[in-house]
């Protein structure tokens, strides 16, 4: 039923649509989680409580806020996003960002505690301090990335929401599964299920190689 | 530091590049359809639609959700052309001025299957209402679809003529799925219950599943499919003209000549009985 090119365009289409979700998220969520671990401003425990609330955010909840969003209803219908890549990676997006955010605080914070008197005594100043902070903290920021990309290539909830599934258009693997699944084509879901394993594996391995050497 | 403005610059990059090929992968040029499982499950889209492209250059999308559904994301816009089986539903539809003109497709037939053991003993039952008040006596397992689908409003209508209307909260024999056609089925495989299917999806899954007709000809089951552009005076976003050659050409000559040849398993699971009622 699903033929080789077919499968390659899901596994790219997927690839693509959470690859660029986690950039997305890498590129919004490690400066505001930086921030938010370093910078002392009124109100910093509760926007940390609420960056790590959003941390767990359901990502079916997700789907269903962009899709009220995109449609041509919502606000932002007259951009045409709803059922296309583009809503997906603005829906994955949303799930993405706040896991990157809350795991760099984490990670920064942990740092801060260790360092920042060590530092300030060896003549740092608050500049140098904050660059020292989040190179010393880049083990756990790509940690950040690696679970974001991992919540993002899993999740089905948004992709179906926002992106209706729709044949070579925004089928993604795990769509894909579901569909295949409630078809009793478990062959075809079984594989679509090890690739998307596959790729997790993969991703994995190529971080943890670079961490091992140093490069992160 | 370097490492990190690298890696920005290279991250700022991809999103640049990615967000520009998914928009490219993105022809509004083609009509999105907005159908029910069932015409998916039973795979005639997908028998269908390459078709239509070779016929016309136009490839349509579809995304295949329940009825009400679907008739949902025609009323936001969101969709082009609906394929829907839900008459009283349609009716609604087309009285808000939503629909530019809706024409019978084709039906097929819906079909009470259960477990071959028949623990409520409707086999063979000629009355589908008589066959649920029996399984409501017997408080055999019942599943429905619960989605709001044609199917599900079937489903209702016939409980309406049992005048009863079960809950999942007083009667533990009958459970929503919340799910499409195939997925009901496996379901009701499994757990050993009945439902009420089309038979052009149950005939797809037969081979998969334990479960067994038992009331299929009661003419009341009929189940009837209509196609509906999406009114361009209301939703000036839609596709109009792609959406009218799709409902044209499926109720047209070689649309049903299709649908009519279109077999699964040696079976035809749906009947033409296309008619155009779009203005020319």
């Amino acid at each position: 039923m699903t033929d080789i090119p077919e499968i390659l365009q899901i596994v790219g289409l997927s690839l693509l649509v959470s690859g660029t979700s986690t950039l997305i998220g890498a590129v919004v969520g490690i400066p505001v989680g930086a921030f938010l671990a370093l910078r002392k401003f009124r109100g910093r425990n509760l926007v940390r409580t609420i960056a790590f609330t959003f941390y767990g955010f359901p990502p079916v909840l997700a789907g269903l806020l962009v899709f009220l969003l995109l449609s041509r209803g919502g606000p932002l219908g007259i951009l045409g996003f709803l059922f296309t890549p583009v809503g997906m990676i603005i829906a994955q997006s949303v799930i993405v960002t706040p896991i990157v955010t809350g795991i760099t605080i984490s990670a920064v914070m942990a740092v801060e505690k260790r360092l920042h008197e060590t530092a300030l005594t060896l003549g740092a100043n608050e500049r140098q301090w904050r660059t020292t902070a989040l190179h010393d903290a880049r083990v756990g920021v790509v940690t950040a990335v690696m679970v974001g990309f991992g919540r993002a290539i899993s999740e089905i909830g948004t992709v179906l929401i926002v992106g209706g599934n729709i044949r070579g258009q925004t089928r993604v693997l795990t769509t894909a599964i579901a569909l295949e699944t409630s078809q009793a084509h478990y062959v075809e879901a079984t594989v679509f299920g090890i690739i998307l394993f596959g790729i997790a594996f993969v991703f994995f391995i190529a971080l943890a190689r670079l961490q091992a050497k140093g490069l992160v | 530091m370097t490492l990190w403005r690298v890696a920005f610059v290279i991250a700022a990059l991809l999103i640049v590049a990615g967000v520009s090929i998914s928009i490219n992968l993105q022809p509004r040029a083609s009509p999105l359809l907005a159908t029910t499982t069932s015409a998916r499950d039973s795979g005639l889209l997908d028998y269908l639609l390459p078709f239509f492209l070779h016929d016309t250059g136009i490839g349509v999308r579809y995304t295949a959700v329940g009825t009400g559904q679907a008739l949902d994301y025609g009323r936001r816009g969101d969709a082009d052309v609906l394929l829907v089986h839900a008459p009283s539903a349609e009716l609604a539809f087309m009285a808000e001025n939503q629909g530019l003109c809706r024409s019978p497709v084709m039906f097929n037939e819906f079909i009470i299957v259960g477990p071959p053991t028949d623990p409520a003993g409707i086999a063979g039952m000629p009355n589908a209402t008589d066959a649920f008040a029996r399984i409501r006596s017997r408080s055999s397992l019942f599943f429905s679809r619960g989605d709001n689908s044609g199917t599900h409003i079937m489903e209702k209508t016939i409980w309406s003529w049992v005048g009863y209307v079960p809950s999942v909260q007083t009667d533990p024999w009958y459970r929503e799925t919340g799910q499409g056609m195939s997925a009901t089925l496996t379901i009701a495989s499994e757990q050993g219950g009945y439902t009420l299917s089309d038979d052009g999806t149950f005939l797809v899954h037969r081979s998969t599943l334990d479960l067994a007709i038992d009331v299929g000809t009661d003419p009341v089951l009929r189940n009837f499919y209509s196609v509906i552009p999406v009114n361009p005076l209301l939703h000036p976003s839609v596709f109009a003209a792609g959406a009218l050659d799709f409902a044209r050409w499926l109720v047209g000559p070689r649309g049903q000549g299709l649908i009519a040849a279109y077999t699964v398993g040696g079976q035809q699971p749906f009947h033409p009985n296309g008619e155009d009622r779009c203005p020319p």
